[in-house]
């Protein structure tokens, strides 16, 4: 049963490097706060949280197939769930807290709009965001659209608030980016992507379809529901059109397109990509958003595979890998061949690796 | 263990969407390391008994059984973990995965198989499938040929106890077909009961040692590949229509 000469690859020295790379700059960043200005540690807070955003948008869309035009219900709500909690206790600790819960609304929620398929999927989700944010105004200690504030946060002093805000979203960053990673690097990986290239195929080698499907759908809901408390964290004021709006999905859809649907690098590199946009043309009003979307389109028509998937075609690289690579033995040392199509020389000599004992397989059964 | 010795069995199966009846009481019985070939004209009703077995259609009437037990109401992803396993007629691969990875996902899935065990299971599976060469590549660029091998090989991957094949003869040329006789011979050789739905009936008769044919919806014969090729009725059912 052993497979001599052949290798299967789900990680790299590259890979390794990468990942190495990654984490030293994470806790490099760590002390931002302690350096930096209040400005860039401000920008450096709303960036980690765009990168939660578009990572759980393309959890969903790009490795789930479930195209939500309505994860901003959670993002609402992670805030609104905040503001409620904060009259019973600190505020951190309510913005915690509340994230959650709002989260774990997404379990009740997932029953319902994951019997839908396809658009109507993205359409129910987004009955979904419409019904949370009329609800919540429905909440008369909201003031309806004037909204509120989270005035408990004032306890603390303003530098106090920036530095334990920087850490909480990049801690939050941190955690959800990590969970995707180690989740979607296990078999569930493969399942998910499975249920979003043919989802009775799935089911057919026994793939349990909507448990998968709930699974992403509730880690992605945890993840704009953390985001939400921590935005409010840094903007302090609740207004429920803003927190429930759809420009939410609109920068998600943005930066996953464009910097690569269902690849793991690709919402990283989209983020930034949307974050400096924004820091250079976002006073530009309308301007600036029909740029942001004619950009995106043209990406989804010209670029489908966004940034990243142009890079990884061309260089194969693959820095945060989650696929899996077949390779012989003995020709080590090689990279790892890219996915499409296999290099000639590495098809020969797998090849000839096989055809031997394919052929007296072959050749003993038809005796 | 197997009670009267099917392993897989369906009595009394009516399938009908509307007033259309596709199945009209079929039953059927397979014994463990059979191969029983299905024929029947074009909409007899041969692809939909198959979806009832596999568990991704219903039954409107009747009861399926597996290892002497009762599996009408588990669907498609438990009767695959148990160990029954279909290829799509019309294939149906993860086109955004590579060929291993679609193998995998069948073996970690349905097989319940974990890490390197599941590898080389894939591994080996995708060899007996003359699909090695091309482990890496994605599943949506392959041809049609081995997008039908690769339904072969996705099932296989689960570890059927009973393989349901669909069709994944058509169009083969001389030497695809004495390859994919092969195949199927090193499947049966290793335990795997077979239902094979076949137009192609020279292959089909080099694997199976009894045929059924279905009309209307119906089991019009039942028996050795000769008899049932030779019955008046299968004669005028299924050659009499169309000129085969």
């Amino acid at each position: 049963m052993t497979q001599p000469g052949i290798r299967v690859t789900h990680w790299t020295q590259a890979s390794s490097r990468s990942v190495g790379f990654v984490v030293a700059l994470l806790v490099a960043l760590i002390f931002v706060p302690l350096v930096a200005g209040a400005n860039t540690v401000d920008r450096l807070t709303t960036l980690y949280l765009y990168v939660i955003l578009a990572a759980m948008w393309n959890a969903l869309a790009g490795y789930g197939g479930l195209v939500s035009v309505g994860q901003q219900a959670f993002v609402g709500l992670g805030a609104y769930a905040a503001i409620k909690l904060a009259a019973y206790m600190s505020a951190y600790p309510a913005l915690i807290i509340g994230g959650l819960l709002a989260g774990a609304v997404s379990l009740p929620i997932s029953s319902i709009v994951l019997r839908l398929r396809g658009g109507e999927f993205a359409v129910g989700m987004w009955v979904v965001a419409a019904i949370a944010h009329l609800l919540v105004i429905l909440d008369p200690t909201i003031n309806g659209e004037t909204g509120t504030s989270l005035l408990a946060l004032s306890a603390f002093a303003a530098e106090t608030r920036r530095a334990v805000n920087y850490w909480l979203s990049q801690g939050a960053m941190v955690v959800f980016l990590g969970l995707l990673f180690v989740l979607l690097r296990s078999r569930i990986g493969a399942a998910v992507q499975a249920i979003r290239d043919d989802e009775d195929a799935a089911a057919s080698v026994g793939v349990r379809v909507l448990a998968i499907k709930r699974l992403i759908f509730v880690l992605a809901a945890f993840g704009c529901a953390i985001a939400g408390a921590l935005w409010l964290a840094t903007a302090i004021t609740f207004q429920p059109r803003t927190y429930f709006g759809l420009q939410w999905t609109a920068y998600m859809i943005f930066m996953v397109i464009v910097g690569g649907l269902g690849r793991f690098e690709g919402p990283i590199l989209g983020a930034t990509l949307f974050f400096l946009v924004e820091e250079i043309f976002g006073a530009a009003g309308v301007w600036y958003l029909i740029v942001l979307g004619t950009t995106a389109i043209l990406f989804a028509l010209f670029a489908p595979r966004g940034i990243w998937g142009v890079i990884e075609d061309r260089y194969g690289l693959r820095l945060l890998p989650l696929g899996y690579v077949v390779s012989a033995i003995d020709i080590e040392g090689a990279s790892p061949p890219s996915r499409t199509p296999v290099r000639e020389t590495e098809g020969e000599t797998i090849s000839s690796a096989i055809k031997a004992s394919a052929q007296t397989q072959l050749a003993g059964s038809e005796k | 263990m197997h009670g009267d010795g099917a392993l897989l069995a369906c009595a009394g199966i009516h399938k009908r969407f509307g007033a259309l009846v596709v199945l009209d009481n079929v039953d059927f019985a397979l014994k463990a390391d059979e191969a029983v070939g299905i024929v029947g004209p074009n909409g007899a009703g041969k692809t939909t008994l198959l979806s009832v077995l596999s568990g991704a259609q219903r039954p409107s009437r009747g009861a399926i059984s597996f290892q002497g037990m009762n599996v009408t109401a588990l669907d498609a992803v438990r009767r695959c973990r148990i160990g029954i396993a279909r290829s799509h007629q019309i294939p149906r691969p993860f086109a955004a995965m590579s060929v291993f990875e679609n193998a995998y996902v069948g073996a970690s899935a349905g097989g319940n198989l974990h890490g390197s065990l599941a590898y080389d299971h894939v591994i080996d599976i995708l060899r007996l499938c003359g699909m090695l060469t091309i482990a890496n590549r994605a599943a949506g660029s392959l041809g049609l040929l081995d997008r039908k091998r690769l339904e072969l090989a996705r099932a296989l991957a689960t570890r059927p106890k009973v393989l349901l094949l669909d069709e994944i003869g058509g169009g083969l040329t001389d030497s695809e077909a004495i390859e994919l006789v092969a195949t199927i011979h090193e499947v049966r050789r290793r335990g795997i009961a077979i239902v094979w739905i076949e137009h192609v009936v020279r292959i089909l008769v080099q694997i199976v040692e009894r045929l059924i044919c279905l009309d209307a919806g119906r089991v019009i014969a039942s028996g050795s590949p000769h008899a049932v090729l030779t019955d008046p009725m299968v004669v005028k059912a299924y050659l009499g229509g169309t000129a085969a």
